[in-house]
């Protein structure tokens, strides 16, 4: 099992390092002179020439991603152009209320999208199914900014129980951050749980046509025990790869959400940055958030050996 | 009195193509200590009859529309589910056809023994992990304090079989159902398993209903036998009367069926033609499509189960006359 561990984590490295060069690539390659871009129309060609040397855009690709690379392993993922102060420290200053919102989010999609899957699938093709069916299908065709326009109107203009923009640190009270979380973790959460429902309705479907379901029903244990105990626990490898698949999706979802409901996380200093042409900023957040992704994989595939004992180690 | 009595059993499924009677006007009974054998072909109602006696008929589609199941004194189709609970798995046991997917693959072997016994028994899990080590032992599994941590994966098909027939009999139930039990695994094996019921059976006084589709099955362990045609019982009687005098031509294509040591001839001869399609039943005797001896009569009506002597039950029209 730690060897399993072990080995999965060492694994991602080479991955980490394709990440690395393709974000680099991605940005060098297809974003244009930056010293151009930043400097606007007006700019002379030896301004352009100043900022580029200043910025080290003149020296060879291959010797720009070596010094960047080089930097990057020591955690320096370069200073901001517009806010003069090193990308890391600008990501971690806006990490919380993003992380809170996709935890959040999470929850709520796995609280939504787990028992209406696991309720589909025991009432398969009852008016239960399809009405879970059909709201998820709703939901997610729904844009998560337009639920998220529609719950601020609901719950903060026209109810005034909840705050409808910002962000409270949790430093300063958990309550206090959680109502801030509300709406937005409901705008993002809701849409993304509807592919919850359906892989866990069907892979549930799956297990509970599984000899051992009817086994367990002729010891004498109750539906609900069956579903719960047996069905679901076999069930869950398609579910937990669902999960973390959602995860990703609502990293990137948070950038809209953060946008509507106007919470200062790492969406919103993507949207900045790009409007800002801060090119390092979005170099590091691409990078973070791909490595975040990378490593929620890898949590999910050491989970499926502590769920499945059959999964070789 | 018999401990289990099934007295016009009818199960039947809804499903789009209409209304079918899977098991149609079922009676026998067992006595404690005794072994029934159910035979017949694939599709014959076999298990369906097992599943209406443990009340766990998939509904919807199933329904068990007549009948009554006596077991022990009170009538099984009376009772509640929850009452039905209490029933299964600690009166009546159950073992299934495929000891490769019986097991629930994510819980270790002893906990799914030691389940049954903590819901049952009200033991503690330390006591339950003990009987389930004996309960192994039982079943003849080597060194069953390492066996009852393993994971079914870890386990061949006999082996799991053997934990199945442990799990089976771990709360002493008064009756087990093994509906094919040693149909998925070779025929070494098979006859360990056997043996191995028989001898629980004599240790336990447990009473089996065996259901096989292979009549050599029977023959060696049943004291009675019901041979079951398309939802109905064309043939019941003790077990050495039937392979002395089979009557019903669906019973004597099915000796002819099973495979002879030593008989020279390795082909087998199987009777023509597939069990009807439930939906689609032929008129008359149900049999007679297939039938050898199929005359007027058997084509017109369908023949009722007669008594040809001895307890000796036959429904064919040509019951009397000597077929073989
Ligand atoms: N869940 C079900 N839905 C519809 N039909 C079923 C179901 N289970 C069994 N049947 C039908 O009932 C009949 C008897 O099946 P079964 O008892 O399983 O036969 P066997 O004698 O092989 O055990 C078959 O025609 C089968 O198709
Ligand atoms: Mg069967």
């Amino acid at each position: 099992m730690e060897r399993y561990i072990l080995k999965r984590v060492l694994s991602v490295i080479p991955v980490l390092l394709v990440v690395a060069v393709v974000v680099f690539a991605l940005i060098h390659l297809t974003a244009g002179d930056p010293a151009g871009i930043m400097l606007g129309d007006n700019a002379t060609p030896e301004d352009i020439a100043r900022l580029r040397a200043e910025l080290g855009l003149d020296r060879p690709l291959i010797t720009q991603f070596w010094i960047w690379f080089r930097n990057l392993l020591r955690g320096d993922l370069g200073d901001s152009i517009f806010l003069h102060r090193p990308v890391l420290q600008a990501i971690i200053e806006r990490a919380e209320p993003t992380l809170m919102l996709t935890a959040m989010s999470l929850l709520v999609a796995v609280l939504i999208g787990v028992p209406t899957g696991v309720i589909s699938a025991v009432k398969r093709n009852t008016w239960v199914d399809r009405l879970f069916l059909t709201t998820g299908l709703l939901g997610a065709s729904i844009p998560s900014f337009w639920l998220g326009l529609g719950l601020i109107y609901v719950f903060a203009v026209n109810l005034a129980k909840l705050p409808s923009a910002g962000y409270q640190p949790i430093a300063d009270g958990v309550w206090g951050c959680l109502r801030y979380l509300i709406l937005p973790s409901l705008a993002l959460g809701f849409p993304n749980s509807a592919l919850i429902t359906r892989i866990t309705r069907s892979s549930m479907l799956d297990v509970l046509d599984q000899d051992y379901v009817r086994v367990a029903r002729a010891k004498g244990l109750s539906v609900n025990k069956v579903v719960l105990k047996h069905a679901l626990r076999n069930a869950l490898v398609p579910i937990l790869t669902v999960v973390g698949l959602t995860f990703a999706t609502l990293m990137g979802g948070a950038v809209v959400t953060e946008t509507v409901f106007n919470i200062p996380g790492v969406g919103r200093l993507v949207v900045q940055s790009v409007t800002r042409r801060d090119y390092p900023v979005i170099q590091g957040i691409v990078l973070v958030i791909a490595s975040l992704y990378v490593f929620i994989n890898l949590v999910v595939d050491v989970l499926y050996t502590v769920v499945d004992p059959r999964i070789k180690y | 009195m018999a401990l289990l009595e099934v007295s016009d059993l009818r199960t039947s499924f809804t499903t789009v193509d209409g209304v079918m009677p899977a098991v149609d006007g079922v009676s026998f009974s067992l006595d404690t200590g005794k072994t029934l054998g159910i035979v017949g072909e694939s599709g014959c109602g076999k298990s369906v009859t097992s599943l209406s006696i443990m009340r766990l008929v998939p509904n919807p589609p199933g329904k068990i529309t007549h009948g009554t199941i006596m077991f022990d004194g009170h009538d099984l189709l009376k009772k509640s589910e929850v009452e039905m609970r209490k029933v299964r798995g600690n009166e009546i046991a159950m073992i299934f056809q495929e000891p490769m997917t019986s097991l629930n693959p994510v819980f270790t072997i002893g906990q799914q023994i030691g389940e049954a016994i903590t819901l049952h028994q009200k033991l503690s899990s330390r006591e339950a992990l003990a009987k389930s080590i004996e309960m192994l032992k039982l079943v003849g599994i080597p060194s069953p304090e390492k066996r009852v941590k393993e994971y079914p994966h870890q386990m061949s098909g006999g082996m799991r079989q053997r934990v199945m027939i442990a799990m089976a009999l771990s709360c002493h139930p008064k009756l087990l159902i093994a509906d094919e039990p040693t149909t998925a695994l070779d025929v070494t094996i098979q006859a360990q398993i056997l043996e191995l019921m028989n001898d629980l059976q004599d240790r336990l006084g447990t009473a089996i209903m065996l259901i096989t589709h292979d009549l050599g099955v029977v023959a060696e362990t049943a004291d009675d036998v019901a041979v079951m045609y398309a939802g109905k019982i064309v043939e019941q009687c003790e077990a050495d009367e039937l392979f002395k005098s089979p009557c019903h031509p669906y019973t004597i294509g099915l000796m002819n069926s099973i495979p002879k040591i030593g008989s020279g001839a390795r082909r087998l001869q199987v009777i023509d033609g597939v069990v009807p399609n439930p939906y689609q039943m032929p008129k008359g005797c149900r049999f007679h499509p297939r039938c050898d001896w199929a005359q007027d009569a058997c084509r017109e009506s369908q023949p009722e189960l007669v008594d040809i002597g001895g307890g000796h039950l036959v429904r064919c029209w040509r019951a009397g006359e000597v077929l073989a």
